[in-house]
């Protein structure tokens, strides 16, 4: 505690002198990040700060379901910060649209992501780039070693073997099979039925299949997932209905769960909390043998505020966060936020390599409902959310559940061939 | 003649209070009024009259959340008006006995969970019912009632009933205060009178003491519709903006928010948003004035 008083003096006297020296331009991200304040303050910003003295940053970051409604709100009154994290496709899109962020296609850092990285920032034409991809999530499983190895339970590839895997878990009792509640229903979405789904519609194939109007909600490819979350209900702990995600992490974290479906972005929480060894496999394919697909999902982007009073610093931080450089650390500090940059970053935290080692045996792909198809009312991401819960609790079949999904993005979408 | 002069200090008395209040409420009020009758078209504001109330009561994807939402609002509110009231009565009756020891420690007790904010109270409770970590499951289990524990603000037939109870008991301790207060400005020589007649015990309660405290109840009512129909915070903090599970706790403030200001993938839309907060303008006006004209202007009053 002492040592932590005496910093926040330092950091006192250090903001009261730089405030006297004030030729400094200071720099706000608007993020939603909280749970990375730290790395922010400890690691990232330091690393710029060195090599910029005249720039300062002020990491300004707030709860993830907060962050849209908050961002465009400040937006719109002209007191949102001059960097600004961007959410993928259609939420980063709007605000570029609206005038709200900067055209950054002609910055030279651009030329280190492939086009796949940076569509989820570009307009539908991909004539703009507004953001710099920063860092992707995967979808997988993490499990607990020390579970599998005192049951006896090997990996699971095939959903078989899962199902297998989950019942002797359930059967020994020992621990909850799978750590995951529907009240805060993301997690049903996002870690269930875009974990899974990937398998079932091919991943990159399936998800244009869709937008194209090739493919409908109620085939079968987009039906069955839900048909497999359904299967997952007796797995779940006790009271799962009102479990809610840092419940789950904490079932997991503290032993009690063996299996936790997982995006990448766990891994440093994870490692902080857990005192066992920990693993990781990706979605079960459905048949052995199978080409595995997982969902890579380019999730974090940074831009610009074109309101900016400080374009110059802004530009200048972005060309660093598109360097090599900055992805090494970020990816180093934040393992399980892959960085996108062509350039490969060695990782250092095993659990992180062994998943963006998926990249290389598997298809990637990214959420299904990300782009284009969430764009309308009924906002087809929400209404997977609803889709999944109801799915596990078995409240509406796999085929109702598609029907009504089709029939919402019926009312205002129309694939344009 | 000698005109009176004008009081002049009057005006600049009362001028920077209603200056505030008009900056900070009238003309937002008004102004999300208006809004209510635009859209974006494009990228440009159009005027479309009644338009985003004609999806809004007719077009089904938002119809049905409405009509849920004011469904759900109405159950919270009439579970409000069925304990909370009614508790509130006891609660002041109890609390106005004059043989009942340490009545100041009970009153500051029941009355402290008012001045909660929402957030602490939301999480607390929420930690409380926890099926994993909640003393609820612990409780019950002590008791030998185990059985009887469900993760209630996880199920769609409790979440709601489940919410508004936990709102009933934290604003439980307004009703008491106000009707506490009605209770003692009623003269001893009254009740003496009635006892003079025969009446005493529950029968002066209920022949004497709620005839006399009736405005107060109205008045008690009324601050309740309010307050339910504008509610958010509470069903935000513990169930999110999508108000779940399967919208079954959604009320008319969870949906004017996720409208407003968007959600997730969604983005906010200020058009429909401002038509949701007209249409609550608008019922809670109905209800108030249902209140003012139908009921309180034919409830008798006595002169004490």
């Amino acid at each position: 505690m002492k040592i932590h008083t005496r910093q926040w003096i330092l950091a006192g006297l250090a903001i009261t002198v730089s405030q006297v020296a004030s030729a400094q331009t200071t720099l706000t991200i608007e993020s939603w990040r909280n749970d990375d304040i730290g790395l922010w303050q400890e690691k990232i910003i330091p690393a710029f700060e060195s090599e910029h003295p005249d720039i300062k940053v002020n990491f300004a970051p707030m709860a993830p379901t907060e962050y849209n409604a908050a961002l465009n709100s400040k937006l719109d009154a002209g007191s949102a910060g001059d960097i600004i994290t961007c959410r993928p496709f259609d939420a980063s899109l709007a605000l570029y649209e609206a005038g709200y962020l900067s055209d950054l296609s002609d910055m030279d850092a651009m030329d280190g992501f492939s086009d796949v990285a940076k569509s989820a920032w570009q307009t539908d034409d991909g004539s703009v780039t507004f953001c710099v991809p920063m860092a992707s999530v995967i979808h997988g499983f993490i499990y607990n070693k020390d579970a599998f190895e005192e049951v006896g339970v090997e990996v699971p590839t095939t959903e078989e073997e899962f199902f297998a895997a989950l019942q002797k878990f359930k059967e020994n009792g020992n621990y909850i099979p799978m750590a995951m509640g529907t009240n805060d229903q993301w997690e049903a979405a996002t870690m269930g039925y875009n974990n899974i789904g990937p398998n079932y519609w091919k991943g990159e194939t399936g998800r244009r299949a869709l937008i194209d109007g090739k493919q409908k909600l109620t085939d079968e490819v987009w039906v069955a997932p839900y048909a497999t979350l359904a299967k997952w209900e007796p797995y779940l702990g006790d009271g799962y209905e009102a479990q809610t995600y840092p419940d789950s992490q904490n079932l997991f974290t503290l032993g009690r769960a063996a299996i936790y479906p997982a995006g990448s972005w766990e891994i440093s929480g994870f490692n902080e909390l857990a005192d066992f060894e920990m693993g990781a496999f990706k979605p079960p394919v459905r048949q052995a043998g199978d080409t595995c697909f997982i969902s890579d999902h380019t999730d974090i982007g940074i831009g610009m505020n074109a309101a900016s009073e400080n374009p110059e610093a802004a530009k200048t931080f972005l060309a660093w966060v598109g360097s090599p450089e900055f992805a090494s650390i970020f990816g180093n500090a934040l393992p399980g936020f892959f960085p996108l940059s062509d350039t490969p970053v060695e990782l250092e935290d095993p659990l992180a390599k062994e998943i963006v080692g998926w990249r290389e045996q598997c298809e990637s792909t990214i959420r299904s409902t990300y782009q284009i198809l969430s764009r309308g009312t009924p906002n087809l991401e929400n209404e997977t959310w609803g889709a999944s819960v109801a799915a596990i609790k078995g409240t509406e079949t796999p085929e109702e559940l598609g029907a009504k999904l089709q029939e919402g993005l019926n009312s205002w979408y129309t694939p344009e061939n | 003649m000698h005109r009176t002069k004008f009081r002049w200090h009057i005006v600049i008395f009362l001028t920077p209070a209603a200056l505030v209040y008009t900056a900070v409420m009238i003309f937002p009020l008004f102004n999300t009024l208006r809004l209510s009758f635009y859209n974006e078209v494009g990228q440009e504001r159009l005027f479309v009259g009644l338009e985003n109330f004609r999806t809004l009561f007719l077009d089904p994807i938002w119809s049905t959340q409405f009509w849920n939402a004011l469904a759900n609002n109405f159950r919270f509110f009439i579970i409000h008006m069925l304990v909370q009231n009614p508790i509130g009565v006891l609660l002041a009756a109890i609390l106005s006995h004059p043989r009942l020891r340490c009545a100041a420690l009970y009153r500051s007790a029941i009355f402290i969970p008012t001045i909660l904010s929402f957030v602490i109270v939301g999480f607390a409770w929420k930690l409380i019912l926890s099926p994993l970590w909640g003393i609820a499951p612990n409780m019950l289990d002590a008791i030998g009632l185990k059985s009887l524990f469900e993760p209630w603000l996880g199920k769609e037939a409790y979440a709601l009933t489940t919410l508004a109870l936990i709102s009933v008991w934290q604003f439980v301790g307004i009703p008491m205060m106000l009707i506490y207060a009605a209770l003692l400005t009623i003269p001893e020589e009254i009740l003496e009178a009635a006892e003079i007649d025969g009446i005493t015990g529950s029968s002066a309660f209920w022949k004497i003491r709620l005839p006399l405290i009736l405005p107060a109840l109205g008045i008690i009512s009324i601050l309740t519709f309010v307050g339910n129909f504008n509610a958010f915070d509470l069903i935000y903090v513990t169930q999110g903006a999508l108000a779940g599970p399967d919208f079954s706790t959604d009320i008319l403030g969870t949906f004017l928010y996720r409208t407003f200001f968007g959600f997730q993938l969604q983005l906010g839309d200020t058009y429909m948003g401002s038509a949701i907060a007209g249409a609550m303008f608008a019922i809670i006006l109905l209800g108030v004035c249902v209140y003012l004209f139908g009921i309180q202007s034919r409830m008798r009053r006595y002169q004490l």
